[in-house]
């Protein structure tokens, strides 16, 4: 089976660490992954922000760079939600696009659904021996759909304390621009998420979403949260042991 | 152009420039599910089950519900009606309903239609039939049919007694709809006395509809 | 392009969202209020949509049956006006909120009295019927207990559902005792309590009123029936006891069958004020002789309904039902309340529908759109399937195309990335230079976050750290270890 990473632009500059576990991940599983250089952005700022026409150069640019391969996946539950729900939508009316997004959107895969759906693992044979909480970002409920497939595998790793979240559903306040554009309502809800965090005693905070986590990072860093850390799942599903 | 005739325009335009998919990705329902019909409340009207449904959701809004055999709905609203000044009725009352009653009757429409006023004096009581209720949802259907009367008799009293025949219920609400015999009567769904959750979003009981509602199911004698 | 005609009245918001949203940040009370309320009835709704094993095909056929009656809209509404004017009601229509007004105005000037009663109607708020009627001499008294805190509070609504959601008992004890007339001084702050005051205040009122005035729920096409849905008895009051009923429907509250009303009626009290039923439901068609109002009037009204409706990516707002569960799973309306939107529709579904009747050139419509963080809440609560956050994004893009002729500093910006990302190399280049930029910040420091950032990107830091980029990008690890 041919992988390929779609490492995302965020996680390329900022987080380049949580490309790298998902590589040693699906290495550890005998998969072999694949990195097309021609990748950049999926566009989704563009898109989101109302800058459709500054966002399909990169759509196009997007199909054409993963073309050919069995699955596409993507650390990032709302890259990979622009990819497989917004791409359809934005290719409507230029038929060429559209049956190159539905040869590529539908094989692109957040990890925890390559690894649980395609390849059919949980245990990814991690070990991480710390208290986890576990947020579950809007793109990956919501859009995506993910269910309990993080936490499947979270709950697989060794030595993990998982805690439950509470208000684990709500959304954390990042929302892309929305966390410039209203700051103060990003902030506020914000503050009540690493309330929540705090509550649980957990030292880190995972998610699927590193954007999300930037955010929420930014609010424990000013001491919110009780302690805890972000942290992308796909470093503990890579982790061997202590940090 | 007219009014009437610039927005028909208007929304003919809107639809030729751009009409409406056939089956776009957002409205095409799953095999099954384009009609609601049928789709909630499968019991058996009248059953036992419907019957203890209907109580349990009638209690869970503050109604007061008593159960009886036919011949003994005149005893169960006398008791009801104890403390009222007056019961007031759709003219079409069945006489055994009121056996036991021996205060002021005010019978719509016999000959006059009841004053507002007279429905309004402290300690009226009304009494009616209904058309059919929902078991699912609680809910009383009164369509001004037999035994059920204006619609003012059941709304300006603080007090309503409605006796329910049991195989006037029905599980759910299509069914409840699709007992009614004539759409363009006045129809009014009754769940629970009047209530309110416009103070943090909390139900309370008891604004301007009657605020006691005691719902009298009869049932077979066993 | 062909041009659409807008809608007028309070759909439009006077300031950007972000300005009003920052002073009702401000207020800690209304927070509470509002988190308390809004979690109360999240749960309540939770609870009895849980009830129901077929809620998603309810979904599902509630947005198809109200799309079938976009589609054959001019057809149904010419079937409901022929259906209620054969039971003797007078059918009216109006093109916008002045309209509206001024034949609702005329009407109860012709019957010669100064006061009406009126049900709660989101739509008569729309049109900015109270202010056109006080200017004709006419009062019109609010007779939902929300409404009357807010009307006797000299406030504007807050929610679709609950207008009054942004006070608590204790601020609503405080406005019945400074402003109803005859009040008990020592009223107490218990609900019920509060519920008694309201009834006791507007008995009168309803027992002695010549005209009332009310929305619809639902406009039936084959009956000519329209539908109330309420929970207190003023609606049956105002629908029952004046001679006049004056009912202000917009046009998309029609269906076509007297069976759909199955479906929302099992679909409205669920999501909105989590009831299994709502305690009253009045339907009434035309004029029953001897039974209630004998003078009918409908204004059928458009108001921004039809260029609603002529964009095909936007039209299916016009399902909604008013049932305000958007609202309340809202994490930002929860925040800031209503009146952050300037607009008698506020949270996710007022972000769409406000710019969509009036305009995103209105006020500062433009900005509703982006009063959100695409969460994806209110899709999944809404129970005619309005994909909110696909609408909003749309409106985004239609707003930032319109404006494409002027200068703007986030547009300049939005250009510059696209145009790095388009090629590779200079992709790449830009990370390369990303990464040394921030290179001198880390110096000396043991911590990888800044906790101020110049601006624009201030906003980011104003109540978070922002992250710094590690020493080697993803790409450059890649060449180094794999390639």
């Amino acid at each position: 089976m041919r992988i390929a990473l779609f490492i995302t632009c965020v996680n390329d500059l900022m987080f380049p660490g949580t490309g790298r576990a998902v590589v040693r991940v699906l290495e550890r599983l005998g998969h072999t992954v694949e990195f097309p250089a021609e990748q950049t952005c999926c566009g989704q700022m563009h898109a989101n922000s109302g800058y459709r026409a500054e966002a399909m150069p990169l759509v196009r640019r997007f199909v054409d760079a993963f073309a050919g391969y069995d699955a596409v996946v993507g650390p990032s539950g709302s890259c990979v939600a622009m990819v497989r729900d917004s791409y359809p939508h934005l290719a409507e009316g230029d038929p060429g696009l559209a049956a190159a997004v539905s040869a590529v959107a539908p094989r692109t895969y957040e990890l925890s659904e390559l690894l649980v759906d395609v390849l059919g693992v949980t245990d990814v044979g991690a070990r991480f021996p710390y208290r986890v909480t576990y947020h579950p970002t809007c793109h990956g409920l919501r859009m995506l759909r993910l269910g309990d497939r993080p936490l499947a595998l979270l709950r697989a790793v060794g030595g993990i304390d998982l805690a439950d979240l509470p208000g684990a559903a709500e959304c954390c306040g990042f929302g892309g621009t929305f966390a410039v554009k209203n700051a103060g309502v990003s902030g506020a809800m914000l503050a009540d998420k690493c309330a929540a965090i705090a509550a649980t005693g957990a030292q880190y905070v995972a998610a699927v979403d590193n954007s999300c986590l930037a955010h929420i990072g930014g609010g424990l860093s000013r001491g919110a949260g009780g302690g805890a850390r972000p942290i992308h799942y796909a470093e503990i599903l890579a982790s061997e042991g202590a940090q | 152009m007219n009014a009437r005739d610039e927005i028909l325009s208007r929304i003919r335009r809107a639809l030729t420039a751009a009409p409406p998919a056939t089956a776009a990705p957002a409205t095409a329902a799953p095999a099954g599910a384009v009609s609601g019909a049928a789709l909630v409340g499968a019991g058996a009207a009248g059953s036992g089950d419907v019957i203890a449904l209907l109580a349990d959701r009638l209690v869970d809004y503050k109604a007061n519900v008593r159960h009886c055999p036919a011949g003994s709905v005149g005893s169960v609203v006398g008791e009801l009606l104890a403390g009222a000044t007056a019961v007031a009725t759709p003219p079409d009352i069945p006489a055994d309903w009121l056996s036991a009653w021996t205060g002021t009757v005010l019978r719509d429409g016999a000959p006059e239609p009841l004053t507002v006023a007279r429905l309004d004096a402290p300690g009226v009581a009304a009494l009616t039939g209904c058309a059919v209720a929902i078991a699912e949802t609680g809910t009383l259907i009164l369509d001004t049919g037999p035994v059920q009367g204006r619609r003012v008799l059941t709304l300006v009293p603080d007090h309503h007694i409605c006796v329910v025949p049991a195989s006037r219920v029905v599980a759910g609400v299509p069914a409840g709809f699709a007992a009614l015999p004539d759409p363009s009567r006045p129809i009014t769904l009754v769940s629970g006395p009047s209530a309110t959750s416009d103070i943090e979003l909390d139900r309370v009981e008891g604004v301007h509809g009657p605020r006691r509602l005691d719902v009298v199911i009869v049932v077979d004698a066993q | 392009m062909t041009t659409v005609d807008r809608g007028s009245g309070h759909i439009v918001t006077p300031l950007p969202f972000p300005r009003y949203a920052a002073r009702e940040l401000g207020d800690a009370q209304l927070r509470t209020n509002l988190r308390r309320a809004t979690h109360t009835i999240r749960d309540k709704r939770l609870r009895v949509v849980g009830e129901v094993p077929e809620w998603e095909a309810l979904r599902w056929a509630g947005a198809a049956t109200k799309d079938d009656a976009l589609a054959r809209l001019p057809a149904l509404l010419e079937q409901f006006e022929a259906a209620a004017t054969a039971r003797g009601a007078t059918v009216h229509w109006a093109r916008d909120a002045t309209e509206a007004s001024a034949i609702v105005t005329d009407l109860v000037r012709s019957t010669g009295t100064t006061e009406v009663v009126k049900v709660k109607s989101m739509v008569t708020q729309e049109i900015r019927l109270n202010e056109t009627l006080a200017e004709a001499g006419i009062a019109a008294v609010e007779t939902d207990l929300a409404e009357l805190i807010v009307q006797l509070a000299d406030d504007a609504p807050s929610h679709i559902l609950v207008p009054a959601i942004h006070y608590n008992r204790g601020q609503i004890r405080d406005i019945f005792r400074a402003r109803m007339a005859g009040v008990d001084p020592d009223l107490g702050d218990a609900p019920a309590a509060l519920a008694e005051a309201a009834r006791r205040h507007l008995r009168a009122k309803f027992l002695t009123a010549k005209v009332g005035i009310s929305g619809a729920n639902f406009a039936i096409a084959e009956t000519g029936t329209l539908v109330v849905v309420e929970s207190e008895g003023n609606g049956r009051m105002c629908l029952t006891l004046p001679e006049t009923l004056i009912s202000v429907v917009g046009i998309e509250k029609l269906l076509p069958r007297f069976a759909d009303l199955d479906v929302f009626l099992q679909l409205l009290p669920r999501s909105s004020t989590g009831e299994r039923m709502n305690p009253y439901t009045s339907l009434w068609t035309g004029v029953t002789p001897g039974d209630g109002p004998q003078n009918v009037h409908i204004v059928l009204l458009d108001n921004g309904r039809t260029a609603t409706l002529a964009d095909p990516h936007g039209r299916e707002a016009l399902r909604c039902i008013r049932c305000s569960a958007c609202l309340n799973v809202c994490p930002v309306y929860e925040r800031v309340g209503g009146h952050a939107y300037g607009s008698v529709y506020p949270g996710p579904i007022g972000a769409i529908i406000s710019p969509q009747l009036a305009g995103q050139d209105a006020g500062f419509n433009r900005s509703l759109p982006y009063a959100s963080t695409l969460c994806g809440a209110c899709f999944d609560a809404c129970p005619v399937r309005i994909d909110i956050p696909r609408i909003l994004v749309h409106l985004r893009q239609s707003g930032v195309d319109a404006k494409r002729g002027r200068p703007s500093a986030e547009r300049t910006a939005m250009r510059a990335l696209s145009f790095l990302m388009r090629d590779r190399r200079r992709y790449a280049a830009a990370l390369r230079a990303a990464r040394r930029g921030a290179a001198p910040l880390r110096l000396g420091r043991r911590r990888d976050t800044l906790r101020r950032l110049p601006w624009p990107l201030s906003a980011w830091t104003t109540s978070r750290d922002a992250p710094l980029p590690p020493g080697e990008t993803f790409r450059e690890w890649w060449s180094r270890e794999r390639a």
